[in-house]
């Protein structure tokens, strides 16, 4: 059941830019995030990890860590209980326990370098090291698989024993391919056969990590009642909820999650990797507070990246611009575990374009690699850059124009995305349109200087964008303020988007609001910030509450006005009825005759989001003797919905950009012959720094979402996927080179520019 | 980490006799940002950490009519913002000024950089190319050493377990002399060089041609090298494209470099060709004014 609504269009609070509530105390460093946690008699966890890519552990030596002064506990899967192949969803992906507690704590092999096979607990964080560092481990060290050709190859060294593996419905063993599946219809063949153009080509790229500034950590207490304190460093309280309990076998009810702030997640902090271990270690410890924080190497190697892999992509056009058909092959990297975002890839991989004919093969491939987990709109990324990449091909095989081309091939309102779905009102050809018409799209590039030359690049994207559940309570205060408390964690300023939207309801200024984000027991349940669906699902939870807040307060006010609740008004934050008038913030200091504080709370489960569309262009520099890239110039194009808080929709669509750009141009793992990630470090990790960026122009454009009563869309995901394609294909222009394998890094220029 | 004890002499004579008393079990400490980041990660395991900021020798900066003294412990940002080292020593700016960061700037020296041996090291191609010597104090006595062989191998140096970098000495450019230092990195800030050059230049009076010339490269081999045929084949010959070019011929030929995470061996030589006629013409200009 979908509801819609008429959307609204003169606003009081939203489309303005207020200061973040949270802000003073993000920026005066009082904000207590994770890292901060402290509690009476807290000691601190290590876990050793795998040197090892792939290797089967034949025996786990405890006795030097347990005999060391300071050491409190020894940890090692035979602690963990037996759990069933369950799976419960985080909100954006889902998770399975018994996977995911082999993943956190390795049972019998390890499938990536740096996963855990024991932790310690120990009176200090060096005596911890030290403890772990004693741990013996006997290994039998196997032959790792580091890519998908690898992985599906015949004889491939198999990853996960007992896998049996989905194929297009057929059960296989022995595999590393977890899942293959299909999106079919129209006859592509068929279709291909009468097209003027085609092209095919076969696009490959690395594994690429979040790059959040804080490490993942957590603190647990297992209490001797029983009870189960968490604090972590979390996109989802209520995701680190049920992973934990799920993992360590109790009751949901038993944990409780605390709330801290959260140093970047960007899908990467959906997944638990610390909370079970430390509620463990606390357990065997005598219920001490135990801590454990990981280092940026463990980071890179152990948490969940976003999955390299391969794609093959085949499109069809007609000499008048029209696309015929489409058909690819996604196979993407899972990691060590199954699980990859080659379900959302195929959902997206066409999604921009109204297809008369589609064939989507997905395959969800193991390899010796970290579990992959969730990174900014998950797949449409690598699934933009492998169309994209054929796209601008096939316009200039066809001289076709390439933004023209786009519109006049553009989904719309009723196209069938490839998976199915039929469109609501969506706003790519807008996007398009103003791409078209913007001042970027219609200035020349200029001369390069001597040694370099110029390129542009353009692309576009989907994301679907999240709904699901979200709570929601406010209270009015005797002083005209409003307690705000909601479930979700607040990234890129959720907090104060919500609570406007709560506002525009109220007539009530958002600076008068104390939004809150409380513990997993006293919130009801909220799904994890991911998926782009924050603003748009917890803020309509917000403007459900505070429709029923207004109505509370109405009958307050009959009451109090000797008045049926029909006659009284409200409007703009004040209450009328005959020639009674009252402004809500006034009202709020006399509603204790009327029977205390005046409260509200609502739920909301949305089954759709409303779609987001993004186009970028981008124009780089290239200097011919060195492969450096230098990008001069970027504009984002998107549809936003209706943006809540344009400062904050901006910030989401600059900074998406920008990892979508380290990612095109510098970003990989770099993995060696014995299944390693040589570039474990910031330093060698090569993200964009503030240095490498010109100004990311964006140009937002308000299409409304339908199924929201401001219009709202997702904004965070989108614009990290365009990038990948705007970049290489400007890169292409500049060089005169195609580039099919990211990231493209001056070596692979230079290769270009020197393979002559 | 290992735990270690932390010592603040006064005297050179006094860490010394702490460096000789735990031999590879201590290390001094300037700025720490190599040896903090080292013993966290336990790659080195120390007893003892030498601080060396409390000996005035070691902390001291002068530049005069003999030439350029940096002491062992002097952070970059001192060397780079002083006006006279600007004015007389730019090839040792362009490599201090982008050692890490600005914080990292504040605490980590040149000395450091030496110390530390790294293949990258982008404070040592231009002590090279100015012909610097290090001045090292020890057990028995001090001795000085040619920058281009102090460091024997990544990590590895000439210096005893008992044995101190106490200066960097470098001397006075003649008139007509430039010099100039690049890495060539794929970001613009904050990494590591895939290849870097250094270039320093005698011209005659007239600026038409090369008295002398030192070429050092980093990143392409096992320590910083010194091209010494690259920079040797300039003598005498015109300043123009075709004996720069020759001399970066010559500088690809020098290079040794490996395979990694940060770049090819075709790659990183063909950069070193490259940046080697950038910094020869850069140099070339500077020394011109």
């Amino acid at each position: 059941m979908v509801a819609t609504f008429e959307t609204k269009t003169d606003y009081k609070v939203i489309g303005k830019s207020p200061i973040r509530h949270d802000g003073l105390d993000k920026v005066t460093g009082r904000a207590i995030y994770g890292g901060d946690v402290k509690a009476p008699g807290l000691i601190w966890g290590e876990v050793l990890r795998s040197p090892h890519a792939h290797a089967r552990i034949k025996r786990i030596d405890t006795s030097a860590a347990e005999a060391m002064d300071g050491v409190f506990a020894v940890l090692t899967h035979d602690d963990f209980p037996t759990v069933d192949e369950r799976e419960v969803s985080t909100g954006e992906d889902v998770v399975n326990l018994k996977r995911d507690q082999a993943n956190i704590m390795a049972d019998k092999k390890v499938h990536y370098k740096g996963h855990v096979v024991a932790a310690v607990a120990a009176v200090d964080r060096n005596t911890a090291q030290q403890a772990a560092n004693a741990i013996k481990v006997e290994y039998d060290v196997l032959t790792p698989v580091s890519n998908v050709d690898d992985a599906m190859g015949d004889g491939a060294p198999v990853i996960l024993e007992g896998l049996v593996g989905d194929h297009l419905g057929e059960e296989v063993e022995n595999t590393n391919v977890a899942k293959v599946f299909r999106h079919e219809f129209g006859d592509v063949e068929d279709a291909f056969a009468n097209s003027d153009i085609v092209i095919e080509r076969t696009v490959s790229m690395s594994m690429i990590h979040q790059g959040y500034i804080e490490p993942h950590n957590a603190t647990a207490i297992w209490a001797q009642d029983g009870n189960i304190t968490v604090w972590s460093s979390t996109q989802g309280s209520f995701g680190v909820r049920a992973q934990t309990a799920g993992m360590i076998g109790v009751p949901e009810s038993r944990v409780k999650v605390n709330y801290v702030e959260i140093g970047g997640g960007f899908g990467g902090k959906t997944k638990v990797y610390l909370a079970p271990v430390a509620a463990l270690l606390s357990r065997k410890s005598g219920g001490r507070p135990v801590k454990l924080v990981m280092d940026r190497s463990s980071v890179f190697e152990a948490t969940g990246p976003a999955p390299g892999g391969k794609i093959r992509m085949k499109i069809g056009a007609t000499n008048d611009g029209k696309i015929t058909a489409a058909d690819t092959d996604i196979m993407l990297e899972s990691g060590g575990y199954p699980g990859s975002a080659v379900g959302a890839a195929a959902i997206c991989v066409f999604a921009c374009y109204n297809l008369p004919s589609s064939k989507i093969t997905g395959y969800d491939v193991l390899v010796n690699k970290p579990k992959s987990a969730a990174y900014r709109a998950p797949g449409s990324p690598q699934a933009s850059f492998a169309i994209e990449t054929v796209i601008d091909e096939i316009c200039d095989a066809g001289g076709f124009d390439k933004i023209q081309f786009r519109l006049d091939n553009a989904a719309h309102e009723g196209t069938r995305r490839g998976d199915g779905v039929q469109f609501i009102r969506v706003g790519l050809e807008e996007c398009l349109q103003a791409a078209k018409d913007s001042d970027h799209w219609n200035s020349p590039l200029g001369d390069a200087p001597e040694g370099k030359a110029r390129g542009r690049g353009v692309a576009s994207a989907y994301w679907m964008n999240g709904g699901g559940v979200s709570t929601c309570d406010i209270m009015l205060q005797d002083d005209g303020t409003v307690m705000l408390n909601e479930g979700s964690a607040d990234i890129g300023g959720t907090r104060t988007s919500i609570a406007m939207q709560a506002a525009e309801v109220l007539g009530i200024p958002v600076e008068d609001f104390h939004p809150s984000i409380p513990d997993t027991d006293s919130i009801g349940f909220t799904g994890v910030t991911g998926g782009s669906r924050t603003t748009y699902t917890t803020g309509l939870a917000a403007y459900n509450a505070a429709h029923k807040l207004v109505d509370e307060l109405k009958n307050r006010l009959a009451d109090l006005w000797e008045t049926e609740v029909e006659n009284i008004d409200f409007n703009e934050g004040t209450f009328t009825a005959n020639r009674d008038s009252i402004g809500i913030q006034e009202l709020a200091s006399k509603l204790d005759p009327t029977g205390g504080p005046a409260t509200a709370t609502a739920s909301v489960n949305l089954a759709e989001a409303g779609n987001a569309y993004g186009v970028q262009i981008c124009d780089l520099e290239v200097d011919l003797a060195t492969g450096k890239t230098d990008v001069i110039r970027y504009t984002a194009i998107q549809d936003v919905g209706k943006a809540v808080h344009p400062q904050y929709a901006e910030g989401q669509i600059q900074g998406g950009v920008v990892q979508g750009l380290g990612w095109a141009l510098n970003e990989e793992y770099f993995i060696t012959d014995d299944g390693a990630m040589a570039n474990r470090s910031f330093l060698d990790y090569r993200m964009p720094t503030s240095l490498d960026m010109p100004m990311i122009d964006t140009i937002m454009v308000e299409i409304a979402n339908p199924l929201h009563p401001y219009g709202v869309r997702g904004v965070g995901e989108v614009p990290i996927c365009p990038p990948l394609s705007a970049a290489a294909q400007a890169v292409k222009e500049a060089t005169g080179k195609s580039y099919y394998e990211l990231p493209v890094k001056p070596g692979r220029i230079l290769e270009a520019l020197n393979g002559d | 980490m290992h735990p270690f004890a932390y010592v603040a002499p006064n005297t050179v004579a006094e860490a010394v006799a702490v460096l000789a008393e735990h031999g590879d079990r201590a290390r001094p400490l300037a700025g720490g940002t190599d040896l903090l980041v080292k013993a966290r990660a336990n790659v080195w395991e120390l007893d003892a950490v030498v601080d060396v900021k409390n000996i005035p020798e070691l902390m001291s900066l002068s530049v005069n009519g003999d030439g350029l003294s940096i002491g062992a412990g002097v952070p970059c940002y001192q060397v780079y913002e002083n006006e006279e080292i600007q004015a007389q020593y730019p090839g040792i700016v362009d490599g201090a000024s982008i050692i890490g960061g600005i914080q990292v700037q504040s605490r980590a020296g040149l000395g450091g950089n030496l110390c530390n041996a790294a293949p990258s090291a982008d404070g040592i191609p231009s002590l090279i190319a100015y012909g610097a010597v290090a001045k090292i104090s020890g057990s028995n006595g001090n001795r000085e050493v040619a920058i281009e062989d102090f460091a024997t191998g990544p990590s590895r140096t000439v210096l005893d377990n008992d044995e101190l970098l106490t200066s960097i000495e470098v001397p006075k450019p003649a008139a007509n002399s430039g010099a100039a230092y690049t890495r060539f990195i794929p970001r613009n800030e904050m990494d590591i060089a895939v290849a870097a050059v250094g270039a320093f230049v005698q011209l005659d009076s007239s600026g038409q041609n090369f008295e002398s010339a030192r070429i050092a490269l980093a990143s392409v081999g096992p320590t910083p090298i010194l091209a010494k045929a690259a920079g040797d084949s300039l003598a005498g010959k015109p300043v123009n494209d075709e004996s720069i070019d020759a001399a970066a011929a010559l500088a690809k030929d020098a290079a040794t470099p490996i395979t990694d995470m940060r770049g090819t061996v075709d790659q990183r030589k063909h950069l070193v060709e490259v940046l080697t006629g950038r910094m020869l013409r850069q140099a070339v200009e500077r020394a011109r004014g």
